[in-house]
């Protein structure tokens, strides 16, 4: 019995919002799924399974609320998995259902990552008190800043690298209109000028919180065959994890990235991600980590990821491997969905239907994410050409 | 299907885990799973876990967890926010793929820092049902309620059941509730705690953690003279909405039992995961058990109740005796969500 | 199969009685929950001994590497650790952030304030402790620092002990041997410790 080749048939999106207060969750949840639906020209009695992922339970203080989510999903006598992997939900999300098709278990999978952290206090599900440690960090860019510092200092990497990301994913994200933030008037000087938050991370270079949520229908060969639109092909996908703190730890190039990426390629038969890869989307939620996962992924030599950045290599408009072309998390950020967005964003640039922010003849792309402290990767590559 | 199989398992239960993490709690677990068939996390091709952040009290609870693996070098991984025997299900379903030929499931719940009975309020609907904070035990009596009035049971039969999960607890090392000589008088004479329940018609909770070994094909009968081949495995859900379901019944355990294969030949035990015994009396109609398949000889999740592992510890217990050889077929069940909503059976298969 | 997802756009209509009524636009829903946390038996040493103004950490069976604070196990290997080790309060930064955030509960911290993975002398991995005593763009990674203590009489069972570490002037750790890098030079039978080793700061 071999692996079944498996396809993505439909994407949808939310409008991503700072509060997606015209819905409630199931509301939510069930706007991304029937857009998903739609693209792949197929209904409720079509999916035999539903997966779903999302960021911890406490941004909505619902507990599993995927149990309440299945009537508004259509599951009553279907399975549903809930799938939590830290910040790389999203993406292990859309591997977990991809693996449902690959083992011939189901032929058509919903898959759908959510967040709507307007319905709860982010900051307050992360700082909860616990007990018998002193909290001195302030968010995440307490923890990832001095990673950033520790890959400047390592690279030599000029200091505006990181506004050059930011200023280049907002821009992106003026072409994408699912996007959360669409500043169509901001300078790279005002990203420069914005207050520091967690030096060298600035406030323009952190990603915003989003309400949002995104699906995909995944089918096997058969339904693949037989999709009304163009559908993606999966030629690889890879999940590895590691532990948070341990001596000898590569903090700025995890070896778990380093081992997820070159499992994906080496599946999906690439030898030099650069020149093979057509697009990239990949989990960035602080602007420094582009040139930091360009190296990590083999995209870039070590310690040069920042020169494709200077380059102008990773815009849409001229560059050779351009990378997040949807405005990527720095543009929108629902957190449970952010990972599965990157996954679905590289589906829509190999379909040819990413619009306005379409890289053209794109035949392959890379969709990306992490989580926890940069120790939780999920990674897929997708075609138009049948693997 | 390939073939896959349960060759080795490792279960703690106690009623208040204390003076140890669910890290420490499940380091000793997953060593002694993984020695018991001769491996290193290092020959594991698949590792998935099940637990809950609502339990821990804590974002991103899991994430400690992962240092009981030893994940040094980096590992294939992954986690379900459900019980264990969910995470079971995904790494069987890994393993169909044929890539790898081992995976280690693992899962775990300490929920005695926090009052269960609150905590599970908030599955419910967040808009309409959860502001009302039912208590879980408040809303698995309106099931039992219904169930005694529909007349699929009687309070004597729940009380039996209760008093045959503590006679076979007995000789549980993990149970938490047993006892040789209580009767369904004892039982009946209990004041009710959520009328019709009665203490001892409500699952005990309990802390703990339970760690399984998989394998396919030739890999498990090289690792383990009898392996628990799993000849079936599905899990369903149904509406979450209380008033939209008949909740004297389970249809998805029904069709989870159905597609797993449960009917055709004798079952010789079934291990069920019933946080009540009204649920229990619903989840042998459902899956459709006659007189002479031993139920829950371990005294079942009604024995000791750890909330996310729970269904796992079941696949656990049915695994071991057929292991061990004194059952050559058993059924396994797992639930979640409020009066069953959720349910996965997994038969299992000496040979 | 169907062309058309079903159940999609119907349009909602209000009742007549509801008609005119203001919308709800949200229900305010609070949830409070309460968790009594027993520390394991390991966090008891470890904050038992900040009483005395010791620092606890757990050697780890496999290789001797010492982990801060001890959580009972050695994250590469998933092996149980007891082996009680007391560390100095001294040691150097192994990587640092400088904050410009308020953190909730925390007012008596002056912003910006650098909070610090600190490494101290014969520990493998860091833990975060605030650094004082010099501006904050006088924190570097590799710096020596030792802890500075709350006074006799206000000790108790806790990391909060330790108000801050301060620069103790000495030369600093090698940057390509600082932080979590600072056990594999001790592996590749360098000196551990930063006195003779030490480059110029």
């Amino acid at each position: 019995m071999g692996k079944e080749r498996t396809a993505v048939l439909g994407v949808g999106q939310t409008e991503y919002r700072s509060t997606r207060g015209d819905v409630s969750m199931a509301g939510l949840v069930r706007e991304a799924a029937l857009r998903a639906l739609a693209d792949a020209g197929v209904g409720w009695a079509d999916i035999d399974a539903v997966v779903i992922g999302k960021a911890p339970d406490f941004f909505e203080g619902v507990m599993m609320p995927e149990l309440y989510l299945a009537d508004a999903l259509g599951c009553a006598g279907k399975p549903i998995l809930r799938v939590h992997t830290a910040g790389s939900v999203g993406g292990s999300t859309a591997l977990v259902a991809t693996s449902l098709v690959q083992a011939g278990v189901h032929r058509r999978v919903l898959t759908l990552g959510f967040e709507k952290q307007s319905e709860s206090n982010a900051t307050w599900a992360l700082s909860l008190p616990q007990p018998f440690s002193v909290s001195i960090n302030a968010g995440a860019g307490g923890y990832f800043s001095p990673i950033i510092r520790q890959y400047m200092a390592r690279s030599g990497a000029p200091d505006l690298i990181g506004c050059m990301v930011a200023f280049k994913d907002r821009q992106h994200a003026l072409r994408n209109p699912h996007a959360h933030l669409h500043q169509a008037d901001l300078t790279f000087d005002q990203v420069v000028e914005a207050p520091m938050l967690w030096d060298p991370i600035r406030y323009s270079e952190t990603c915003p919180s989003s309400d949002g949520a995104c699906a995909m229908v995944l089918g096997d060969e058969a339904a693949g065959d037989a999709s009304p639109n163009p559908v993606a092909w999966v030629h690889g996908t890879a999940m590895r994890s590691e532990a948070n703190n341990f001596p000898g730890r590569d903090e700025v190039s995890p070896q778990a990235s380093r081992d997820c990426a070159a499992d994906v390629f080496r599946q999906a038969g690439i030898t030099d991600p650069r020149a093979e890869i057509d697009a990239v989307e990949m989990y960035v939620p602080f602007s420094w980590y582009e040139p930091m996962w360009l190296e990590s992924l083999g995209f870039a030599e070590h310690d040069q990821g920042w020169r494709m950045v200077e380059e102008g290599a990773t815009h849409l408009d001229g560059g050779d491997l351009p990378v997040n072309c949807s405005g990527g998390v720095l543009s929108s950020n629902p957190i449970g969905a952010s990972g599965m967005i990157r996954f679905a964003e590289a589906a829509l640039q190999v379909r040819g239907m990413a619009g306005e922010h379409q890289v053209d003849g794109a035949r392959r792309a890379f969709g990306h994410a992490y989580g926890g402290g940069a120790q939780y990767f999920a990674m897929w590559v997708v075609g138009a050409d049948k693997p | 299907m390939r073939e896959v199989a349960v060759v080795a398992t490792a279960s703690r239960q106690v009623p208040v885990l204390t003076g140890t993490t669910e890290v420490q709690l499940m380091v000793p677990l997953i060593e002694s799973a993984r020695a018991a068939v001769g491996l290193t996390q290092e020959d594991i091709g698949f590792t998935c876990s099940g637990s809950s952040d609502f339990l821990a009290g804590q974002a991103f609870s899991f994430v400690h967890t992962l240092d009981a693996v030893g994940a040094v070098p980096p590992i294939s991984e992954s986690h379900v926010e459900m019980d264990g025997a969910f995470a079971l299900y995904e790494a069987w379903v890994k393993l169909q793929i044929g890539e790898v030929d081992t995976a280690l499931v693992y899962s775990y719940g300490k929920s005695s820092p926090g009052s269960l009975r609150d905590v599970l309020a908030l599955q419910l609907d967040p808009y309409y049902l959860a502001p009302l904070w039912p208590p879980a035990d408040a809303v698995a009596a309106l099931q039992a309620r219904l169930l005694l009035e529909s007349g699929a049971a009687s309070p004597e039969e729940l009380a039996g059941i209760a008093v045959r999960s503590q006679h076979h607890a007995a000789a549980n090392p993990n149970a938490v509730r047993s006892s040789t000589d209580v009767t369904v008088g004892d039982v009946l004479a209990e004041a009710p705690v959520a009328d019709p329940l009665r203490p001892s018609d409500l699952a005990a909770e309990a802390d703990g953690g339970c760690a399984v070994v998989l394998a396919a094909g030739d890999r498990a009968s090289d690792l383990c003279e009898r392996p628990a081949w799993i000849r079936g495995i599905d899990h369903r859900i149904d509406a979450h909405a209380l008033g939209v379901r008949d909740l004297t019944r389970a249809p998805s355990a029904a069709l989870a039992a159905s597609r797993a294969g449960a009917g055709g030949d004798r079952l010789d035990l079934v291990e069920l995961h019933s946080p009540t015994t009204s649920q229990e009396a619903i989840l042998v109609r459902e899956i459709g058990l006659d007189d002479t398949t031993v139920v829950n000889p371990s005294g079942g999740a009604l024995a000791g109740c750890t909330l996310m592992a729970a269904g796992l510890m079941r696949i656990a217990e049915a695994a071991d005796r057929i292991t061990g050889g004194t059952a050559d077929r058993a059924l396994a069940h797992a639930t979640s969500g409020p009066c069953l909503q959720q349910n996965l059976v997994c038969v299992l298969e000496g040979a | 199969m169907s062309a058309e997802p079903d159940g999609g756009a119907g349009e909602v209509r209000l009742p007549p009685s509801l008609e005119g009524v203001e919308r709800v636009q949200s229900v305010r829903t609070p949830i409070r929950l309460e968790y009594d946390y027993r520390p394991s038996a390991a966090a008891e040493s470890y904050l038992r001994a900040y009483e005395d103004r010791r620092i606890i950490g757990h050697r780890s069976p496999v290789d001797g590497a010492v982990f801060i604070p001890p959580r009972g196990v050695d994250p590469r290997h998933g092996t149980a650790t007891t082996d009680e080790v007391e560390l100095p309060d001294t040691g150097h930064v192994g990587n640092f952030c400088v904050t410009h955030l308020p953190i909730p509960g925390r007012k008596d911290l002056e912003l910006p304030y650098v909070s610090a993975w600190i490494h101290l002398d014969g520990a493998a991995v860091g833990f975060l402790g605030l650094v004082r005593g010099c501006a904050t763009d006088e924190v570097r990674i590799g710096m020596r620092v030792r802890a500075v203590w709350k006074p006799d009489d206000e000790l108790g069972a806790t990391a909060e002990n330790i108000l801050h570490w301060e620069p103790t002037g000495e030369p600093d750790v090698p940057v390509e041997w600082a932080g979590n890098r600072a056990f594999l030079r001790g592996q590749a039978g360098l000196e551990d410790g930063a006195d003779d080793e030490a480059t110029d700061a």
